[in-house]
C-alpha cells in the first residue's frame, strides 16, 4: 500500500487494532476488533467515532463574503445567499448534463465559507471551484486539519463534557468550540443517521482529541465497514455508486437539497450546470427512480443486483446500486434505480441473484429512523 | 482433522465427512449474515460451488472437497449464519457428505500443515 495517504490518526488506528484497506487513495480502517456488526449497533446504541480525515475540507474566502456565496451558486443548485451565519446545507456539484460530480457539505461560518467534499473527488471538485471562482475567491484545500465525525445517541453526552456549548446546537448548526485546547469546527450534523458532530480539529491536536473521546465508556471506534451498513439503513447515497455523473438529484430524490430561491420562479432561477434537465424533471418528472428496496428473504442483493418486474420478465426495469446487510434492521437492506412506473412503494419486484429470483418490495427511506436534534 | 486450500476442515465420522469452516475463514469473512446450503441427498464433484456464505462485507462460495453425496446439512445456521462467527471449528459445521474412499483424504494437510499454509 506504498502509494497510499494516511490521515493523521494512522497510527491510532493501528494501535487500536484496526484491519486497514485502501480507499479513496488512503489506507483507512475498514472495521476495528468489535467487528461490522457490533460497530454498527454499538453506534445506534451510544456513540461511535469515526475518521474521516480522508475528506477534503476546503474554505471559500473573498474580500466581501457575499461574493464568495454568490460565486458557488455558479456550480450547485443549492441556496447559499440565504444561509445563515452558523448554519450548514447539504448540497451537490451538478454537470452540464444535470448529473451529479459529488455531493458535499457546505457551512456559512461568517467571513469564509467551509466545504466537505468527498475524499475520491477532492482533487476535482478544488480544481473545478478554482476555475470558477478564482480570482474573486480564494479557493484553499486545507492539509492541516483532520475530520472526526461523534455519531449515535449519546454523542452529545460525550462531546458536552468537553464544551457545553456543543449541547445547544440544533442539526446542521455550526460553531468554533475549544476542545482539549484546539480549535474545532464543530457541526451537528453526520451521515450515519444519528444524532451527532462533525468536528474538524487542528492535525497537532488530532490524535489527542480521538484518543480522549475514547477513554468515554460509551464511544467505540467505528470503521468504514459500519459506516457504510449505517448510511445506508439511513437511506443517504454514497457518491460513485447511488448518484454520479450520470444521475441527476431529481432522479436520486434529493429535490430537498433544492431550495426554492434557486427553482423556477425562484429569485435566483436556475444558473446552476444542469439547470434546464434539473428544472425540467422537476416540473416534468423522470423516467427513473431511486429507492429503498427490501428483500423479503434473507440474501442480501448488493450493488450491480438487476431487478425484474416479474420472474419471468426479460428486461431489467432496474438495478441495486447499494445493498447488504442492515444490522439494526437486522435483515438486507438495499436501495437503486427503478423505472418510475414501478417505484411506488409496496411495489413487488424480483431480484437475481447467482441466478435465481427472489422478491424485494420496493419500500420507504429511511430503513431506520433519523435521531437528529431539529 | 483435514483442511483444505479452500479453508475448509473435514472431520471424519464413521463413513461419513463433515465439513465447516475454519477459524481463520470465519475471522477473515467478517460477521456472517446469510448462508444458502445445498439440498440433502444431492451428488456433488469436487470443487463444486455446494455452499452460499455471504458476510457484511461480501458473498463466497465454499466448495464440495470431495466427490460424494450431501446426506446431511445444518439448517440450525440458516436461520442464524452468526453462529459461524462463534464455533466455526465446532457446532457450525456446513454439511456431511458420504464418499467413496475415505483415502482421499490422506493428502489433505493436517493441523500443523493448515497452520503453516495460513502463516
Amino acid at each position: 500500500m506504498s502509494d497510499l495517504k494516511r490521515t493523521p490518526l494512522y497510527d491510532l488506528h493501528v494501535a487500536l487494532g484496526a484491519k486497514m484497506v485502501p480507499f479513496a487513495g488512503y489506507e483507512m480502517p475498514v472495521q476495528y476488533s468489535l467487528g461490522v456488526m457490533k460497530e454498527h449497533l454499538h453506534c445506534r446504541a451510544a456513540a461511535g467515532l469515526f475518521d474521516v480525515s480522508h475528506m477534503g475540507q476546503v474554505v471559500l474566502r473573498s474580500e466581501d463574503p457575499e461574493v464568495a456565496k454568490a460565486a458557488l451558486e455558479r456550480l450547485i443548485p443549492q441556496d447559499v445567499l440565504g444561509l445563515d451565519e452558523g448554519r450548514q446545507r447539504y448540497g451537490f456539484f451538478t454537470n452540464a448534463a444535470g448529473g451529479i460530480e459529488d455531493d458535499l457539505m457546505f457551512a456559512n461560518r461568517d467571513d469564509h465559507l467551509f466545504v466537505v467534499v468527498n475524499a475520491a473527488c477532492k482533487e476535482a471538485d478544488v480544481a473545478r471551484m478554482r476555475a470558477e471562482l478564482e480570482p474573486d475567491v480564494t479557493v484553499k484545500l486545507l492539509e492541516n486539519r483532520a475530520l472526526l465525525a461523534l455519531q449515535g445517541p449519546k454523542a452529545e453526552a460525550v462531546l458536552a463534557e468537553h464544551h457545553p456549548m456543543v449541547s445547544e446546537m440544533r442539526f446542521m448548526d455550526v460553531a468554533t468550540v475549544p476542545i482539549a485546547g484546539a480549535e474545532c469546527w464543530v457541526s451537528r450534523s453526520g451521515y450515519t443517521g444519528e444524532d451527532g458532530y462533525e468536528i474538524s480539529v487542528p492535525v497537532a491536536a488530532a490524535t489527542d482529541l480521538a484518543k480522549a473521546l475514547l477513554e468515554h465508556d460509551d464511544v467505540e471506534a467505528i470503521g468504514l465497514g459500519a459506516r457504510d451498513s449505517l448510511r445506508l439503513e439511513a437511506g443517504l447515497c454514497l457518491y460513485g455508486h447511488d448518484i454520479d455523473d450520470t444521475t441527476s438529484p431529481v432522479e436520486a430524490g434529493l429535490t430537498w437539497g433544492i431550495q426554492k430561491a434557486r427553482r423556477a420562479a425562484g429569485d435566483r432561477e436556475g444558473g446552476f450546470p444542469g439547470a434546464d434537465r434539473i428544472l425540467g424533471e422537476l416540473a416534468e418528472g423522470v423516467a427513473r427512480q431511486r429507492v429503498g428496496l427490501k428483500p423479503d428473504g434473507r440474501a442480501p442483493m448488493r450493488e450491480g443486483t438487476a431487478l425484474f418486474a416479474s420472474v419471468g420478465a426479460h428486461d431489467p426495469v432496474g438495478t441495486v446500486t447499494s445493498g447488504g446487510f442492515g444490522p439494526s434492521v437486522n435483515g438486507p437492506v438495499a436501495m437503486g434505480y427503478i423505472e418510475t412506473a414501478y417505484s411506488e412503494e409496496g411495489t413487488a419486484l424480483f431480484g437475481e441473484v447467482r441466478g435465481k429470483r427472489l422478491p424485494v418490495t420496493v419500500a420507504s427511506l429511511p430503513f431506520v429512523a433519523a435521531g437528529f436534534k431539529r | 482433522m483435514k483442511y483444505t486450500e479452500e479453508h475448509e476442515w473435514l472431520r471424519v465420522e464413521g463413513d461419513e465427512v463433515v465439513v465447516g469452516i475454519t477459524a481463520h475463514a470465519a475471522e477473515q469473512l467478517g460477521d456472517v449474515v446469510f448462508i444458502e446450503l445445498p439440498d440433502e441427498g444431492s451428488t456433488v464433484s469436487k470443487d463444486d460451488e455446494v455452499v452460499v456464505i455471504e458476510s457484511v462485507k461480501a458473498a463466497s462460495d465454499i466448495l464440495a472437497p470431495l466427490d460424494g453425496e450431501i446426506t446431511e446439512v445444518n439448517e440450525a445456521l440458516v436461520d442464524e449464519p452468526g453462529k459461524v462467527n462463534e464455533d466455526p471449528e465446532g457446532d457450525s459445521w456446513f454439511f456431511k457428505m458420504k464418499i467413496e474412499d475415505l483415502s482421499a483424504l490422506d493428502d489433505m494437510m493436517d493441523e500443523a500443515a493448515y497452520k503453516k499454509y495460513i502463516g
